[in-house]
């Protein structure tokens, strides 16, 4: 990481303190701002947090590390979770599956060479009844087949 | 591409029937703490998130409380498998849910609301934090609410991250203090140990929902549907093997078979209902009652006809406990593997019988050992599957798909 880089994240987080208060509570909220915008929370990300709030790094990894939204190394700018619980998984998420792997040449857990993608499993998404659905960073698709799964990634940039 | 979550016009005999905003929050505040409370306990309303805990002795405890500092936190973390009526609430029924919260806070004493809203609903921040300023542009948030001398509240959101765990209170609390969504032991209880510290109440989102027409018509109105151990309505949740799935509201007490007419399911061979931690029923099964003094449901009704692989759907259940357990408690944390490693014995033909009768107590053990509801009701789909399916899954020696009928 370059140094204006870390200047420039060192800024964004103390502004994150600022809004959401160097209390404990605070440190989840300022992990999903994080988190929403890098896509990941670097080691100097997590530093930094530890330092304006007071506690352990190794705190604050062990937050990252539990929640299954939060990760520590970089993913792709665009993340797509599939569902795969029992509902979705009765309406076709294994042909969805396949033809989004053939499609970006990844399989789930990878990242597109180009950074564009990272295709990851979920569980329940809430939206079983509209089986198979996914979610592409924070917003829900359903009904899909293999078809739409497909254009819905192929527009995303 | 637009993201497309379905909304429709809905009708039923309590949740979704007529309700205007702050009608609710108008009639608490007339009512006064003594008489919601009265009313509530009149109604018999019990906890919607599964656990079915007595609404009223909940707020009870919490009002009676000494502290300087009181909480209302509306668990909207739906996480259960097979669940999606919250989702269905707070898209559709704002007010039912936040007029419930306000009525909450006058009736503990609490001057802060908080929604817990799972990570994968994030698509409904903006939509709700929309809401709640216009009720704060109307005076039903904020200072001396609708006139009310003193009567101070607020509600903010804060989102999940991808934890199904952190739907169990304690968690949920763990979780909003910023810390690991683990359980916590309980006693304490929230109601006095909550959020910081303070006296808390947590209620799912349809609880809220219910307290907002109950304060506004009454106790007994509520209770005329319903049966006399589980009152009230229910907001099922209905996926899988049918023509029409989607929320339906019910009153409680209705057979299952019933609802699978209902929902135009055909050639049904099995029900799962309340989800991944909830039980397996069989056809023969079909005539029993929805309702707590039978079974019991969060709201999740997964349908599974002829065509269905059982041992499949018991092993996709699986790997979500072992994916969602917290790991905290060693019963959970090794026994949902134990349980899977069964399963793909099971499916590779490679098993004795008293193997998997010890499985079973295994499961048994869990069902009582786990800290949790989590690891104390993940047993429950491998005990029941495995039961009602034994000739499908343990008596063609592993090959149930090929012998099960097309
Ligand atoms: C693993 C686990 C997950 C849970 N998830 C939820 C949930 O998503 N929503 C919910 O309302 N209750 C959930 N509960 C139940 C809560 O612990 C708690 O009983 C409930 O929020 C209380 O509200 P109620 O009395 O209005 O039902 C869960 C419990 C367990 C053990
Ligand atoms: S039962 Fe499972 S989820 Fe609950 S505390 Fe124990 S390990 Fe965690
Ligand atoms: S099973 Fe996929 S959204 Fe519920």
């Amino acid at each position: 990481m370059f140094e204006y880089e870390k200047n420039s994240l060192t800024e964004e987080i103390e502004n994150l303190v600022k809004h959401y208060g160097s209390d404990r509570p605070a440190l989840l909220q300022i992990l999903q701002a994080v988190q929403r915008k890098h896509k990941y929370i670097s080691d100097f990300a997590q530093q930094e947090i530890a330092r304006l709030l007071n506690i352990h790094p190794v705190e604050v990894y062990s937050i990252i590390s539990f929640y299954s939204f939060l990760c520590s190394e970089p993913k792709g700018r665009n993340i797509v979770r599939l569902c795969r619980t029992i509902s979705c998984d009765m309406a076709g998420k294994d042909k969805v599956e396949s033809a989004v792997k053939r499609e970006l040449g990844i399989t789930f857990g990878e990242t597109t060479n180009d950074g564009r993608i990272t295709l990851e499993f979920t569980n329940c998404l809430g939206m079983c009844d509209q089986g198979p659905a996914m979610l592409v960073n924070d917003k829900v698709y359903t009904h899909l087949n293999p078809e739409t799964a497909v254009n819905i990634l192929n527009e995303v940039k | 591409m637009k993201s497309n979550v379905e909304t429709k016009k809905r009708s039923g005999p309590v949740v979704f029937s007529e309700y205007q905003r702050s009608e609710g929050i108008k009639k608490a505040l007339q009512l006064g703490r003594e008489n919601i409370l009265f009313e509530l306990k009149i109604s018999g309303l019990k906890g919607r998130g599964g656990a079915g805990f007595p609404t009223a002795t909940k707020w009870m405890l919490t009002a009676a409380a000494n502290a300087n500092k009181k909480f209302i936190v509306c668990n909207a973390d739906e996480g259960e498998p097979g669940t999606f009526k919250d989702r269905v609430l707070l898209l559709e029924y704002p007010e039912l849910v936040f007029d419930g919260i306000v009525i909450a806070g006058f009736t503990i004493g609490a001057a802060s609301g908080i929604i817990y809203l799972r990570g994968e609903y994030e698509y409904m921040l903006q939509p709700l934090e929309d809401y709640l300023a216009e009720m704060r542009k109307d005076n039903l948030l904020g200072k001396n609410i609708l006139g009310k001398e003193n009567f101070n509240f607020d509600i903010s959101i804060r989102l999940g991250s991808g934890a199904y765990v952190c739907g169990e209170e304690t968690a949920l609390i763990e979780s909003l203090e910023g810390f690991r969504g683990e359980p916590r032991n309980r006693p304490p209880y929230p109601v006095d140990t909550g959020y910081l510290g303070y006296p808390t109440v947590v209620n799912n989102v349809e609880t809220l929902a219910s307290v907002s027409h109950i304060v506004l018509k009454g106790g007994e109105w509520f209770k005329k549907h319903g049966t006399s151990k589980s009152t009230g309505s229910k907001l099922f949740s209905v996926s899988g093997d049918c023509e029409k799935p989607g929320v339906y509201e019910l009153p409680w007490g209705i057979k299952i078979k019933e609802l699978l007419e209902i929902v135009e399911a055909k050639n049904t061979k099995a029900v799962q209902v309340g989800g991944a931690s909830g039980t397996c029923i069989a056809k023969s099964q079909f005539d029993r009652i929805l309702g707590y003094e039978d079974a019991a449901t969060g709201g999740s009704i997964i349908i599974f006809n002829e065509n269905r692989d059982m041992l499949k759907v018991l092993k996709n259940f699986m790997e979500f406990f072992i994916e969602e357990s917290c790991g905290q408690c060693t019963p959970c944390r090794i026994g949902n593997i134990k349980l899977m490693e069964g399963i793909i014995k099971i499916e590779n033909g490679d098993f004795t019988f008293s193997y998997i009768n010890n499985l079973k107590e295994l499961g048994k053990t869990m069902q009582v050992a786990s800290k949790c509801g989590l690891g104390q009701s993940s047993p429950n789909s491998f005990i029941s599957i495995l039961e009602n399916f034994s000739e499908e899954i343990l008596h063609t020696n592993g090959k149930g798909k090929e012998n099960v009928k097309a």
